[in-house]
């Protein structure tokens, strides 16, 4: 039977994603991939992977899976969550995991991974991977262009993801250590591409003012709620192509930021745009989450984007193993969910 | 040498704009420079996104920093020519029956045609494709007759099926999948302007790209039922015009 993880309960919105299927935005493709490269980065080091192998995404609450593989080594790397790995599907007690580190999981075994804290997303991984084909590139799941991932959507209950190892190799379980991958108090950005929509007071107190991650956030952007901003020459613009942390104000003057699954192009100004170096932290914002902008220029921001690949490039040395030990030793653990809605809401985007 | 403004986009994408609003002289300008890019091959240029009025240049700047871009645009800007060959020609079927076309009396209705009035002067112009974008394989093709021109509708369809033949302000589009939209639907095609296949690139999976030509043929709901028959079995072929013409001689 082919190696494979069986999904029995989905999460909220679980989907496949790599670091993007770049270069093919003139066809109307969007880029895609994981909110939070960094994130996504660490679960693959963790589990011995190349830095930009598919893994799950998993958002707020997450999917329960059952190992069918001889045996598999699974990571978790992003926010915080309550993982529990059960002896079987039948099974009410079972052992908690923290994450940011790897497991060994056998046969039959059965992780359960609950609501997530501190974060939107967390990565799940697995040594060797999932055995899917890439699509133009890359396996990153686009669920509006129905494309890539496991059938271009995200996962539902009986899934079975196949996996390229039927087992792994004997070795040390690891933990990562001193990497950031906590959600920011603010995150940095460049005015632009459209402020000559607005007024020099409108663009001041965009940057001064404190913002609140609204219910309508998803992988396509973050809604925000604040102080709406006022347009000086109105609100619709020539549709144009439309930029990774892009920041456009619709008619209303709610910012939107627009993240991963951003359509490739739109029609409203973009009063400025979060840098390159401050993506991965903007996609771990949850709902709810507070947020300010600060105004850097573009010469900060290219600085800043090669400490963050250097960051990036210590990823392995903060790989610390902690032993062959399949799960820590932890009381039995009987938490619940806290199921958080209102997430997903693909009418909302239409032209 | 065109007028511009290099507009930033963050620190790894420039908008070279060339003007505002949706104009054929801008768009050709656009897409020169496009081409231009693609013959360079500018190391630290990642991609380019062709809209109406704009070139999106996404760029690495540890590779190529900012001010090395721009003057090398400003460059390329010399050799930009809007005189080269279009691009292809295709003619799309379209069904205009009014169980395809949903929206075809309200909009005879609006601009005081009547329905084949409405028909004949959707499929009486050769259309341009500015870009794409929404959707995978999604073109914006333009532009449309003016006396077609009309805003979104008040509400969106939570959902229209694919192939829709659609039409709002200045463009016409056929949707590669199921998707809400705004716009009203005059028609349905068969074609698949998108094709999931592993495997094969890009350019295999999207039919049209920016500056092809469109052309609409109309046929009947047999012709529909049967081409699109086809196109579910994988058997419906499409080629642009020239390359048929070729193909024959």
């Amino acid at each position: 039977m082919t190696p494979a993880l069986h999904i029995i309960r989905p999460g909220l919105l679980t989907t496949v994603q790599d670091l993007g299927r770049t270069g093919y935005q003139r066809l109307g493709i969007a880029v895609g991939g994981a909110l939070d490269a960094v994130g996504l980065r660490a679960a693959n080091a963790l589990a011995g992977n190349a830095p930009g192998a598919g893994a799950l995404e998993v958002l707020y609450l997450g999917p329960t899976i059952a190992i069918e593989a001889d045996d598999v080594r699974m990571s978790f790397a992003g926010a915080n969550a309550a993982i529990e790995v059960f002896p079987d599907v039948t099974a009410v007690r079972g052992r908690r995991v923290e994450t940011q580190r790897s497991i060994r999981l056998r046969r039959g075994e059965v992780v359960r991974i609950g609501s997530l804290s501190g974060g939107a997303v967390l990565y799940v991984a697995v040594e060797g991977g999932f055995d899917i084909e890439p699509m133009l590139g890359s396996v990153s799941t686009d669920i509006r262009g129905g494309i890539g991932g496991w059938q271009g959507r995200a996962l539902i209950a009986g899934d079975r993801l196949p996996l390229h190892l039927i087992g792994v190799t004997d070795r040390d379980e690891c933990r990562i250590e001193g990497l950031d991958l906590a959600t920011p108090a603010a995150v940095r950005a460049v005015a632009g591409p459209q402020s000559d929509y607005f007024a020099e007071s409108e663009i001041a107190a965009f940057f001064a003012s404190e913002y609140t991650v609204g219910a309508g956030a998803n992988r396509m952007g973050l809604r925000l709620e604040g102080r709406p901003i006022a347009h000086a020459r109105g609100h619709n613009i020539t549709s144009d192509a439309i930029a990774p942390g892009s920041i456009q104000v619709p008619g209303n003057g709610l910012p939107i930021v627009l993240l991963a699954d951003r359509q490739t192009t739109g029609g409203y100004p973009k009063i400025a745009t979060v840098i390159s170096a401050d993506l991965p932290a903007l996609g771990r914002l949850p709902i709810g989450a507070k947020i300010r902008f600060e105004s850097v220029t573009i010469e900060e921001a290219q600085e800043m984007r090669r400490f963050l690949l250097a960051e990036i490039e210590r990823i392995n040395d903060k790989i610390v193993p902690i032993g062959r030990a399949g799960t820590d030793d932890v009381a039995p653990n009987l938490s619940g969910h806290n199921l958080i809605s209102g997430v997903v809401g693909a009418g909302d985007w239409a032209i | 040498m065109p007028p511009y403004k290099v507009l930033i986009a963050g620190d790894t994408a420039l908008a070279i704009e060339f003007g505002d609003g949706v104009d054929r002289q801008l768009s050709a300008w656009v897409l020169a420079l496009a081409r231009r890019l693609n013959e360079v091959r500018l190391e630290g240029v990642i991609e380019t996104v062709p809209t109406f009025r704009s070139l999106m240049v996404y760029y690495d700047p540890i590779v190529l920093p900012i001010a090395a871009l721009v003057a090398r645009i400003e460059a390329l800007m010399e050799g930009v020519r809007t005189t080269e060959a279009a691009g292809r020609l295709w003619h799309l079927p379209v069904c205009y029956d009014r169980d395809l076309a949903p929206d075809l009396d309200d909009i005879a209705a609006r601009t005081g045609l009547t329905r084949a009035g409405v028909i004949e002067r959707h499929a009486a112009v050769t259309y341009h494709v500015y870009m794409l974008g929404f959707l995978p394989g999604l073109a914006y093709l333009g532009d449309v007759p003016a006396e077609l021109a009309l805003p979104r509708r008040d509400i969106p369809r939570i959902r229209i099926p694919a192939g829709s033949v659609a039409i709002g302000m200045s463009m016409s589009c056929i949707f590669p999948r199921e998707t809400p939209s705004g716009l009203h639907l005059v028609g349905r095609s068969p074609v698949a302007l998108w094709r999931q296949q592993t495997g094969l690139g890009a350019e295999f999976a999207a039919l049209l790209a920016p500056g092809d030509r469109v052309i609409f043929a109309p046929i009947s709901l047999r012709e529909y039922d049967e081409m699109h028959a086809k196109a579910a079995a994988g058997n419906l072929t499409i080629t642009p015009v020239d390359a048929a013409r070729d193909a024959a001689a």
